[in-house]
């Protein structure tokens, strides 16, 4: 990607969190239904994989890789999400996955790897050389990082916070991601609050140097 | 059209800008206070992690090599940080850094600033915890210390641990106004006092005043509350007296950019930023061996799992704050906790070491991760390159900036880590307690909470930019009084100590506006009394 370019990827990567804050986005799951399986969504969706791993959604998946049981970034609707018309990156998502599978068909070349030309070069990866490959995008002197970088923070917040939603609502919806950490449940009004937070006895000998506030002295 | 004037100008209300505005405004003199953030209070703190909340009022400033972690509303970082209240140790004032001498100014030992400490502590007020205050995550590592021949302290907080609900959700803001926040002291004692707050006006210059009687006019932009990238409208206030306390990535830019009109400003300005030493690791804790081990159970039969439950921070060790050690070896190891927002820098070991299956698996034990803080001995390696076109960094979304500092780590700030991770491992992995794994630089490089030093406080004209007093150096009445006039790093959470050197720097702020001719009553009071 020339410089300009990848100026404008991220400048619209970011405009998409700017999208996000203002709520104007569908939840995750409704948009994952809708998106498509064109080449820029298998590679996206592919990338989201390799971070966030997740289960096949149907046999003979090969997008989701399948390394794991269970949900995963895509089951997060992290592209789905990213794919939202509403939002300014999806003109530029072909771009960003076109470079991904720029990437791929390099790697693979001087591997040897043969990629089936009925698929996206990054989804023909087997899961353990996508997961080499998007190792190497995070080399401190990799140009692209930052898009890289970005896109991770999306896929992160996708799954681990339910970005789009109040948490209350999208634990009560069974999010895939809070439900995976086992993010705690709110109170009936809908706050957190824990009445037991605490051992409640002295663990350890306090410091001989301890001022009166409870600061070192 | 009639000039904006005032007797004292405020840019910032976290620490370093609420202070001097209560004294100064109690004092009887004219304050306007101007923020770059929102104005929020309890009702709209929500608990919840959707975009559009929390980053309206926390911003995350993405360097070259650093990641800065700051308060974006009114209060500042009072609003959103976790409300740890430590006086730096004493052997801190005496620190020498890269530079081979004492970098505090002679007058500024911590004998010295008690006095400050002690007044800020009343004011907050700073509680002194006990063990039924500490979190399971902290009796975690307070037993895991004791196991390994450690002491470990309750840590003193800025919060009413009686309306605490213990919900974890400090870095939204406090819902139930439990955390003494700036918003609920010095600056309602501010305002009660006439003090004028401006919230989202975002200072861009200072410049000298042609108004007779005026030293300094500052340049402001007003921003849409609903994109902070757009402007309303700007604006000019010519003030007599000026306190910049823009935050340590704000105040240096405002400075820098301002510097062709002010004649120039001191070379120091803009360099030796730090991130306060700050390491954070996880500490994948195995939930058998914190029974086994450490003895540790709660009432529903788990041994810990307690990761989401109770205060960000509530216990530390003091163990590794030993005054006769060389420098860089010297730490704070403290039980933090942050919200699953920053679940991807969290390493999981095995390669690859942040992302992919061993980390999906990580994330189920979510839970049972202890997240743990180093606060270290770093060497105030940061500069600032190139003036943004406007603000403090280039807003890219809210809550999300690209700035201009870079901050790569010294071979002598890498010790010090390595050193604070080793003793971490020495706690946490005993007997397979758990595995430390410290968070990834591949994504966000450094990340740090605790921005000090662009603009220091010293006795050397050419490694400080400000005077012991916080003047910067040959700008008579232009002070600075936030996290950017600390010196060095502090090896503690820097709250406490940046409000101690705004209290004490009250009374030279105090002396340049009754050089202007603003006449200030003496004696003030603590705010609230």
């Amino acid at each position: 990607m020339d410089e300009p370019e990848r100026r404008t990827v991220l400048k619209a990567l970011v405009a998409t969190l700017a999208g996000l804050s203002t709520g104007a986005l569908e939840t995750p799951e409704a948009a994952a239904s809708t998106a498509s399986e064109s080449w820029t969504t298998q590679t996206l969706e592919a990338f989201a994989d390799t971070l966030i791993p997740g289960e096949r959604r149907f046999p003979g998946d090969m997008v989701v890789a399948g390394a794991v049981t269970g949900p995963g970034a895509v089951q997060a609707g992290v592209v789905g999400l990213l794919q939202s018309p509403r939002l300014p990156v999806a003109p530029l998502l072909p771009a960003i996955a076109a470079l991904l599978d720029a990437r791929a068909v390099a790697y693979a070349a001087v591997r040897l790897i043969w990629l089936s030309p009925a698929r996206p070069p990054f989804v023909g990866l087997p899961f353990s050389d996508r997961t080499a490959l998007v190792a190497g995008l995070f080399d401190p002197d990799d140009l692209d990082r930052p898009v890289w970088q970005v896109m991770s923070l999306l896929v992160g917040l996708a799954f681990d916070t339910a970005a789009p939603q109040d948490t209350a609502e999208a634990l009560a919806q069974g999010h895939p991601g809070l439900t995976w950490l086992r993010f705690p449940e709110p109170g009936p009004d809908g706050l957190w609050r824990f009445p037991d937070f605490s051992y409640g006895r002295p663990l350890a000998v306090l410091h001989p140097d301890t001022t009166a506030s409870g600061s070192p002295a | 059209m009639t000039a904006q004037t005032t007797d004292v100008l405020v840019i910032g209300s976290g620490f370093g800008g609420a202070i001097p505005a209560y004294y100064l405004a109690a004092g009887g003199a004219r304050v306007t206070v101007l923020e770059r953030g929102p104005r929020a209070s309890a009702a709209d703190f929500t608990q919840s992690m959707r975009l559009g909340t929390y980053n309206k009022i926390v911003d995350v400033v993405q360097g070259d090599g650093v990641a800065v972690v700051a308060g974006n509303c009114v209060g500042g970082g009072s609003v959103v940080y976790f409300a740890a209240s430590l006086r730096a140790p004493s052997f801190v004032f005496e620190r020498h850094g890269g530079l081979g001498r004492r970098l505090w100014p002679a007058a500024l030992t911590r004998a010295a600033l008690d006095p400050w400490y002690d007044r800020v502590e009343e004011a907050l007020p700073v509680t002194r915890t006990d063990w039924p205050d500490v979190s399971y995550a902290g009796g975690v590592l307070a037993a895991a210390c004791h196991r390994a021949g450690h002491t470990c302290n309750p840590v003193p907080v800025a919060v009413d641990t009686s309306t605490c609900t213990n919900c974890n959700w400090m870095l939204s803001g406090c819902r139930f106004d439990a955390k003494r926040s700036l918003l609920l002291n010095y600056l309602p004692a501010a305002e009660a006092h006439g003090a004028d707050i401006r919230p989202l006006h975002e200072v861009q210059t200072v410049v000298p005043s042609p108004l007779s009687g005026f030293r300094y006019a500052v340049g402001y932009t007003v921003l849409d509350p609903d994109d902070y990238g757009c402007t309303a409208q700007a604006g000019v206030i010519h003030a007599k007296v000026v306190v910049l306390a823009a935050g340590a990535v704000g105040t240096p830019v405002i400075l820098r950019r301002s510097a062709p009109f002010l004649g120039g400003v001191p070379a120091a300005v803009g360099r030796y930023f730090s991130g306060n030493g700050d390491r954070v690791s996880v500490a994948d804790v195995d939930e058998r061996k914190a029974r086994s081990l450490l003895g540790l159970s709660r009432p529903d039969g788990t041994a810990y799992e307690g990761l989401p439950v109770g205060r960000p921070i509530t216990a530390a060790t003091y163990d590794h704050l030993d005054p006769a050690a060389p420098e860089y070896s010297r730490f704070t190891l403290q039980q933090i906790y942050f919200p699953p927002l920053t679940n991807l820098l969290a390493q999981s070991g095995g390669s690859p070491a942040w992302f992919g299956v061993g980390k999906r698996d990580m994330r189920a034990r979510w839970r049972s991760w202890l997240t743990l803080l180093a606060m270290t001995e770093d060497d105030n390696e940061g500069t600032f390159g190139a003036v943004p076109p406007t603000g403090g960094f280039i807003r890219l979304a809210p809550g999300l900036g690209q700035g201009t500092m870079t901050y790569h780590p010294t071979s002598r700030t890498r010790r010090a880590w390595d050193r604070a991770d080793t003793a971490l491992r020495d706690i946490m992995e005993k007997d397979g307690l758990s595995r430390v794994l410290p968070w990834s630089e591949d994504v966000a490089d450094t990340v740090t909470a605790h921005p000090l030093g662009s603009a220091r406080i010293g006795d050397d004209p050419a490694t400080s930019a400000l005077t012991d007093g916080n003047e910067l150096r040959g700008h008579s009445g232009l002070f600075v009084t936030d996290g950017a006039a600390v010196p060095t790093s502090l090896t503690v959470n820097p709250s406490l100590t940046i409000a101690a050197l705004a209290e004490r720097a009250v009374a030279g702020i105090a002396g340049r506006a009754a050089d202007a001719g603003v006449a200030l009553r003496r004696d003030v009071p603590l705010p609230g009394r």
